[in-house]
């Protein structure tokens, strides 16, 4: 209430004094804005360090001492060091569930991202009712995942599932949707149904960003609609992509809860996040596997960290 | 003219692919409808409609259905108690350390839920808070606060600075100011983001099925829809019943607050 009249330095300065002032801290008395910002800040750095970092960290001690079901009595897990990470990585499941999780992400990705700017492109031009219809395409995004899950487990059934009886009326055989062996692809394809609304939406705001003069000027150079797309709107969305498919790799493959209700994570649809979760809470594990979880958990807790960064630099070069 | 004709076939190609994108979703409204002894036939409109699955729904899950309204409001309001003042503070007032908090932020969004879900479950049973409601509301919330804070940052930011000057200059504090200025001017952020945490955390299955598997009564309805799945003989007309009882909130919010969930998730995603 001191600094009434000091003149508000541009942004750009004000940014470079703050970093000035919280390097030189320890000498320069601080402002009292600064003070301020510290206290409105507080709750949340505490909440990030106790309902973050503490869990992070525990997960990571698991992986490195060895939890049995004793120890939630006893406390007792002596320290194993990376030997947990080696019987993990050797174990006969290991490649598969990784070969599996990279099938599932770049599958889904590949059809999310192309059924969604499909109907990007679709709902550019407004026609009558459009704004409706583009809306109802949400549904599938906000209805909780075990509904929709739950929903298409039925669907699936190999006996009276409607998708069969589908089938049927051209003559194809009944696929065994949820067995072993076709597991990965149905839950890849329910997956695929959930993710299009959320790539629709992303691209349909990028695609409002492309001005209308390019595709005008294209039209009357002479340019296909086709010719338009790709010289135009996809060159255009390409930042948009980036962060789409980013945020899309991450989300994936983080996915438990659609196919842990769809068929428990057997067979094919295992996947290093539902396997982790088997290994944890799964129902009727004779040997609880908390350390051999917790191993997998940090593997995906380092991928995501590295994604964390990778984002950062998609963003600062859109920034550019 | 022709232009006209072409767009009503645009429409008419617009409904074909809602139909189809939301047919699971009619199917779920068909089965909950059917009568038992006719659901296996999977005939594509309930014949002789009955309202039976929903009359079970009523008497098992209306303490789920309650559980989860307490949690999905518990969680919006921690979500809004921590994100406001941090976004403020990254924002506006340009805290120490805002690119390392923001970096925190968007690695916080990244972090599978099954990672934090053990860590969780560690922590809550030394601390003996596995199966209650405080425990699973703190879990939830860590799905909706990094959100939540870029949600808050990237619309404070926006708030001209005359604004708040002009309050400086009537002698508010940087509290008067945030209570005064910055929340009413924020009204929208906020209606998106406690929107988004709700609608998070009444969907969680994750936390729930670990931090609250023995919760009894008091556990959410993603639990109760889940109990239909593990018994024996899967009951799909009671289940069905509920996924729509569970998906009612979901569809109201969707209609209420539309254009919040638009900008929600692009506000979330693109710009942060």
């Amino acid at each position: 209430m001191t600094q009434v009249k000091v003149k508000a330095p541009p942004p750009a300065r004000r940014v470079a004094a703050a970093q000035d002032a919280s390097r030189n801290g320890r000498r320069r008395r601080m402002r009292p804005t600064t003070w301020a910002a510290i206290g409105f800040a507080l709750p949340l750095v505490a909440y990030l360090a106790v309902f973050y970092a503490y869990p992070l960290v525990e997960n990571v001690s698991m992986s490195v001492h060895r939890f049995t079901r004793a120890t939630f009595v006893t406390g007792e897990a002596p320290f194993a060091g990376a030997d947990i990470y080696r019987e993990v990585i050797g174990s006969a499941p290991f490649w598969p569930t990784v070969r599996q999780t990279a099938v599932f992400v770049v599958v889904s990705l590949v059809f999310q991202y192309g059924i969604g700017l499909a109907l990007a492109v679709f709902f550019q031009r407004s026609f009558p009712l459009s704004t409706i219809l583009r809306a109802l395409f949400l549904v599938p995004w906000l209805l909780p995942i075990i509904v929709s899950a739950t929903t298409w487990q039925w669907m699936m059934d190999a006996d009276s599932g409607v998708l069969n009886s589908f089938l049927g009326v051209f003559g194809i055989d009944p696929v065994w949707w949820l067995n072993a062996e076709n597991s990965l692809m149905s839950v890849t394809i329910a997956n695929i149904w959930l993710g299009i609304p959320f790539n629709l939406v992303i691209l349909y705001s990028g695609l409002q960003n492309v001005p209308t003069e390019l595709y005008e000027a294209a039209s009357l150079d002479g340019a296909s609609r086709w010719r338009q797309f790709w010289s135009i709107t996809f060159p255009l969305l390409r930042p948009v992509t980036a962060i789409t498919l980013l945020l899309g790799f991450v989300y994936t493959l983080k996915v438990v809860d659609i196919i842990w209700i769809m068929t428990a994570g057997t067979g094919t649809s295992q996947t290093l996040a539902t396997w982790a979760y088997a290994m944890a809470f799964g129902k009727g594990t004779a040997v609880i596997q908390y350390s051999q979880a917790a191993v997998v958990g940090t593997i995906l807790l380092v991928i995501a960290l590295v994604m964390g960064f990778v984002y950062l630099a998609a963003q600062r070069r859109q920034e550019d | 003219m022709e232009r006209h004709d072409r767009v009503w076939w645009k429409t008419a190609i617009g409904l074909a692919l809602v139909v189809v994108m939301l047919f699971p979703v009619y199917w779920m409204v068909n089965v909950s409808l059917t009568p038992r002894t006719d659901i296996r036939k999977g005939d594509l409109y309930p014949h002789s409609p009955t309202l039976e699955h929903y009359g079970i729904v009523l008497q098992d899950q209306l303490p789920h259905l309650a559980t989860s309204l307490v949690v999905g409001l518990g969680t919006v309001a921690l979500t809004l108690l921590i994100a406001a003042p941090g976004a403020y503070a990254l924002s506006l007032l340009l805290v120490p350390g805002r690119r390392v908090l923001n970096f925190l932020l968007i690695v916080g969004q990244m972090i599978p839920a099954v990672v934090m879900a053990l860590g969780f479950y560690t922590i809550y049973s030394r601390l003996g808070i596995l199966d209650t409601l405080p425990g699973l509301i703190v879990a939830d919330s860590t799905l909706a606060v990094p959100f939540g804070v870029m949600l808050f940052t990237a619309f404070m930011a926006g708030i001209p600075r005359e604004l708040l000057q002009a309050a400086q200059i009537d002698g508010a504090s940087h509290w008067r100011v945030f209570r005064s200025v910055v929340m009413p001017v924020s009204r929208n952020a906020a209606v998106t983001v406690a929107l988004f945490a709700f609608l998070w955390a009444w969907s969680d299955f994750l936390f729930a099925s670990t931090l609250d598997r023995e919760g009894g009564a008091l556990r959410p309805i993603t639990m109760g829809i889940y109990d239909y799945i593990g018994s024996q003989n899967q009951e799909w007309g009671p289940m069905m019943a509920t996924a729509v009882v569970a998906s009612v909130p979901t569809a109201i919010l969707l209609v209420v607050a539309q254009r919040y969930v638009a900008a929600g998730v692009t506000a979330g995603a693109v710009k942060s």
